[in-house]
């Protein structure tokens, strides 16, 4: 048996004795934890009122058929009762197996998959050569990582704004494509376009952290490990894969996953490009979602939240593989 | 053996043949390797840039279709979008309230992130693993979820309206990511450090007031810049909870802009370069700190 001692009290722990009764356990579990519990404490307490009941009271929520008609409300000073009724798993069998499930679920589904690996991709791909090329020693390294972070900076509002403005028909790429006579697709009417317009834009705002975040797993390599590499003669791209690469594993593995989970999840950008209601095709299942539930008349909170749930389910279950996958292969960073 | 240099970036991962001269010490790049280094940030610095310079020059032209004319914007550039932003907007109520939420957010974010990534990086209490996990998951909480029952629950309480409401709401999105990136800070302090506290009589608090948070400075300093950049570009939260619009944030307040000046993209290209200041300002205080708080835990393995 292991004998692991508690950081904060240097106190051993792991060797037990004899298994103490239940009662005598949780005193004992109280003496030696208390002040752990009572640090995380605000965090449980805040999450658990406003994440965990608002996550089962939107689970409810879509086992019913709620939409902005049936629920309670007020108008003027009569108040209506909430008069909508519980229909089981109905929601959930017309989004994955209805007649429009393809249309409403299953093509934004094969979008969100395609989005979410393009981008995530992209990210880190131009976040390692970025960070690689910040870690060479060079003058003006520090103007670099200012400028290069700007995208992370400024809030997303704003530089998607201004990427719209820059995607208008007439807008700026498009002046400089037809200065360099090149075609001028239609960035934000035309599906295929507005959906390359989407990865392009996220990937603009997304880099930055990857970079960063590589940046500091970079400068953490010992570098005598590249001089032994080269004293083996090892060429710059033995070196880049034997030694970077795993160097870079632990970093890598978390920020690909947070990677994975927030552009999954990533409602501003497309939310903002596109507004609410124009490019169907181009929405993701969460603003698609939130479009269910806030963008249109009757507003369909069922639906909405049972849209929620099953993306939800869906990182649930990539986030359990993936730490499968990193515990067989032995690279868990946490 | 011929060495090679070691500055091609990795997205294009080639095998760099090119031979380096003999006699150069390892680790060092001929000149062309300087010049394609600079070459490669200068371009990738001029994206990044472009955006945002971009909107400031539009900023700079007084008509409401300059940006279809770019060009023109050169001749007649001026500062009276601004001038009009700032008196005839309530500008300055959406920058009190942005303020407000996002400072907010930022001390309410950090305090309960750093307790929590403390507790977590030193102690293997029973419920550590579940807590990792629901700190992991929470960033993956679709908000459509999330905002009908939450808006009841602000509403029973008569929160609405309030700017606790939405630090609340925003501690709820930033404090999961702070916590884990602090707790990947604290694993970096030596905990010799709080072995030493415990022998000189401190209590574990008092040795997490006391030594851990005057070291954890840098990564302090990056929770801090995300907590503040999540609570300034939240939209959905702050625009389904705040009424009143004196009380609108920045993202919320120049939504209301493009509806009611309807094409005149100026005032709102000047609105949003105001707004870029301040978080520029913070970015500014903190970025020394950005490499080293972002990944010294994650580093670890």
């Amino acid at each position: 048996m292991t004998v692991a001692i508690d950081r904060a009290t240097g106190k051993r722990r792991g060797d037990r004795a004899p298994r103490p009764g239940l009662g005598q356990r949780i005193r004992n579990g109280y003496q030696k934890y208390w002040y752990a519990y009572a640090m995380i404490a605000p965090v449980v307490v805040v999450l658990a009122v406003l994440v965990g009941y608002p996550l089962v009271r939107g689970f409810y929520l879509t086992l019913t058929d709620a939409n902005s008609l049936n629920s309670a409300r007020t108008i003027g000073v009569n108040h209506i009762a909430a008069t909508y009724k519980f229909v089981g798993l109905s929601n959930y069998k017309e989004i994955l197996f209805g007649p429009l499930s393809y249309d409403r679920f299953w093509s934004h589904f094969l979008w969100t998959v395609v989005w979410t690996a393009a981008c995530v991709t992209l990210h880190y791909t131009i976040g390692l050569g970025l960070a690689m090329m910040l870690n060479q020693k060079l003058r003006g390294r520090t103007l670099y990582r200012v400028l290069l972070v700007l995208p992370w900076a400024v809030p997303t509002f704003v530089t998607v704004f201004s990427w719209r403005i820059m995607l208008a028909d007439s807008g700026a790429l498009n002046q400089v494509l037809h200065a360099l006579h090149l075609p001028q697709p239609q960035w934000l009417e035309d599906t295929f376009w507005q959906r390359f317009a989407a990865i392009m834009v996220n990937t603009w705002c997304g880099v930055p952290f990857m970079m960063l975040s590589l940046l500091g797993g970079l400068q953490s390599i010992d570098s005598s490990l590249y001089e032994a590499a080269k004293m083996d003669g090892a060429n710059a791209w033995q070196r880049f894969r034997h030694v970077t690469l795993p160097g870079l594993r632990a970093v890598s593995s978390t920020v690909v996953l947070l990677g994975v989970i927030w552009t999954f999840n990533q409602f501003a950008i497309i939310f903002l490009l596109f507004g609410p209601t124009s490019a169907p095709d181009a929405q993701i299942l969460v603003t698609w979602s939130y479009y269910l539930g806030f963008g249109q008349q009757p507003r369909d909170f069922a639906q909405s939240a049972a849209y929620g749930v099953l993306l939800l389910s869906i990182v649930t279950v990539f986030t359990s593989f993936y730490f499968r996958w990193l515990k067989r292969n032995d690279q868990l960073a946490v | 053996m011929s060495t090679t240099t070691l500055d091609t970036p990795a997205d294009a991962p080639a095998p760099a043949a090119e031979p380096a001269p003999r006699g150069r010490r390892p680790g060092e790049r001929g000149p062309l390797g300087t010049v394609l280094l600079h070459a490669g940030l200068v371009v990738a610095s001029l994206i990044a840039l472009a955006p945002v310079a971009w909107l400031i020059y539009l900023s700079l032209g007084p008509a409401k279709d300059d940006y279809l004319h770019p060009g023109k914007i050169a001749g007649k550039m001026s500062f009276s979008n601004y001038s009009f932003v700032l008196q005839h907007t309530e500008f300055f109520d959406w920058f009190k309230s942005t303020m407000i939420v996002a400072l907010g957010t930022t001390v309410v974010g950090v305090l309960l992130a750093a307790t929590t990534g403390y507790a977590v990086s030193r102690m293997r209490f029973p419920g550590y693993k579940q807590l990792m996990w629901i700190l992991l998951l929470t960033q993956a909480f679709p908000i459509a979820v999330l905002i009908v029952p939450m808006y009841q629950i602000f509403s029973d309480l008569g929160l609405i309206d309030s700017y606790w409401a939405l630090i609340l709401v925003n501690c709820t999105t930033a404090v999961p990511y702070s916590a884990w990136l602090l707790k990947g800070y604290f694993d970096t302090i030596p905990f010799e450090i709080d072995e030493a506290g415990r022998v000189d009589g401190l209590t574990p608090f008092g040795t997490f007031f006391r030594l851990i948070l005057p070291l954890a400075r840098p990564g302090l300093a990056v929770a801090a810049f995300y907590n503040f950049i999540t609570a300034v570009a939240e939209v959905a939260f702050a625009t389904t909870f705040m009424l009143d619009d004196s009380k609108y944030t920045f993202a919320v307040g120049l939504q209301t802009f493009v509806s009611q000046h309807d094409a005149e993209w100026n005032y709102m290209a000047a609105t949003a370069v105001l707004i870029a200041i301040p978080v520029a300002v913070f970015f500014y205080l903190v970025q020394k700190n950005l490499v080293t708080g972002l990944t010294s835990g994650g580093t670890k393995g």
